[in-house]
């Protein structure tokens, strides 16, 4: 490692904030100085509870995450909390506006609050984010809330990171059909209703219950996804949001469950990373292995089919990297 | 992938008892418009919290916005924190009703690299912006 990355990665091992943060800038930059600090981290990641917060723009992600953090710190737990907010696919800019939640924040040690665009990642998170995470896991911060961008449908990203997904709505957020839609909903194990104190909370509250029930396997289900009614605003259910965290966090715990959580995000890393590397060697190859460049040209003039090309693509890679 | 890397980060922040910050968000927008991550503070913040926040968010730029009269009170001690915080890295510009006498004061012996009043072409806020920033990169 260059000095330069070796003081920083000194510094957040030793609680710099600074370090902390210019760490995460170079690594969402994909800064290539910063690959050996993200190799690096690995070993001094692994020991932080990973809180999702996703759900409906609006709907007061930024605010629970507040409440939830002093929550936390009430406990003596410190908190990292990544906020991400979308990035313009038009100018790549992006006003990250979640800080303005978490005034109440401000000025405490233990607390690391980082702003993150989602740089042009579809998925609700930013690309950086699981290495951001092992950042500030390796910054000793006992929880980590993770906040996506203000999500609808499809952006489930954070199953893959967080030990517990939050998913947020609040009333009015449509009739009990938006609640059996597949996708978002699909992957809460703890669901609020934020703004409970609007009408239509408790008709909101049911549509999920009932959403939830409804699903085959129901009652024999070793976790029963609670429904929370919070008002953020003024820290209404954010005791009761707490509980059910921890709940959930001993059930992982007690069950096994979160040895299974834990491979499934390094296997989802591993295949991540894998692709990458994958893609690079087999455009490398299609461009430089005369073998393969055969294929390619048999494949232009059709004599050849697609799948057939990769496999065998595939088979002269392998070859390759078993020399 | 448009602005996929290196955006420039600014922290926006306004400080002390002030509650306007119309210009604050048109610059906020601007700024975005030019590609920029924009983190915007909110209202009412303290010094402290102002000079954490800039650390935390490691961004190139801190704009500080103050219409209340206590710029000379306010922003001093904002660039001295930086400064203590080994953070002085960190280019401070200003915005707000300043008179030009503190302008030219805080620039010369603060450390303010511009004052921007009211009136100026958010355009020209955007090239100072990426002026200073790129000169150090490179």
């Amino acid at each position: 490692m260059s000095d330069l990355i070796d003081s920083l990665y000194r510094g957040l091992l030793q609680g710099d904030r600074r370090s902390a943060a210019r760490l995460i800038t170079m690594i969402e930059n994909g800064d290539p100085l910063s690959i050996g600090v993200v190799k690096e981290l690995h070993r001094h990641s692994g020991k932080a509870q990973i809180v999702g917060l996703t759900g409906l723009p609006g709907s007061g992600k930024s605010t629970l995450a507040c409440g939830l953090a002093k929550k936390y710190r009430e406990y003596g737990k410190t908190v990292g909390i990544i906020a991400v907010d979308p990035t313009s696919p038009f100018t790549g800019g992006a006003l990250l506006g979640d800080r303005i939640r978490m005034q109440e924040l401000a000025g405490d040690p233990g607390v690391f609050i980082r702003s993150m665009g989602s740089r042009g990642a579809l998925g609700g998170l930013a690309t950086a984010t699981n290495d951001v995470i092992n950042i500030l896991d390796a910054f000793g911060m006992d929880v980590i809330i993770v906040e996506t961008v203000g999500a609808g449908q499809v952006e489930v990203e954070i199953v893959k990171y967080a030990h517990t997904c939050v998913v947020v709505t609040m009333p009015g957020g449509g009739d009990e059909i938006q609640a059996i839609k597949a996708g978002i909903l699909e992957i809460g194990d703890i669901f609020v209703v934020n703004k409970a104190d609007k009408e239509g909370s408790s008709r909101t509250v049911a549509d999920l219950e009932m959403m939830l029930e409804m699903k085959p396997g129901f009652d024999e289900a070793p976790w029963k996804q609670p429904v929370i009614q919070t008002v953020a605003t003024n820290s209404q259910g954010i005791d009761e949001l707490h509980e059910a965290l921890d709940n959930h966090w001993r059930f992982l715990n007690e069950t096994g469950k979160l040895e299974e959580k834990t491979s499934e995000r390094m296997k989802a890393e591993l295949i991540e990373v894998l692709n990458s590397k994958v893609s690079i060697a087999a455009s490398k190859a299609l461009s430089e292995d005369p073998k393969c460049r055969e294929v390619l040209t048999r494949l232009i003039k059709r004599e050849i089919d697609p799948h057939s090309a990769a496999d065998q693509v595939a088979k002269y890679l392998i070859k390759g990297a078993s020399q | 992938m448009v602005g996929s890397k290196n955006n420039i980060r600014v922290l926006l922040a306004k400080v002390g008892l002030d509650g306007h910050d119309r210009g604050a968000l048109i610059v906020g927008q601007a700024l975005r418009d030019a590609g920029m991550e924009v983190i915007y503070t909110g209202l009412k913040q303290t010094c402290e919290s102002v000079v954490e926040a800039a650390v935390e968010e490691d961004v190139d730029v801190l704009g500080i916005s103050i219409l209340s009269g206590a710029h000379m009170a306010l922003i001093p001690i904002i660039t001295q924190m930086l400064k203590d915080r080994g953070a002085e890295d960190i280019k401070v510009i200003a915005g707000g009703i300043i008179p030009r006498d503190d302008a030219q004061e805080l620039v010369s012996k603060h450390g303010v690299r511009a004052v921007f009043g009211p009136g100026t072409d958010t355009k020209e806020i955007v090239e100072f912006i990426e002026k200073i920033v790129k000169g150090e990169r490179i």
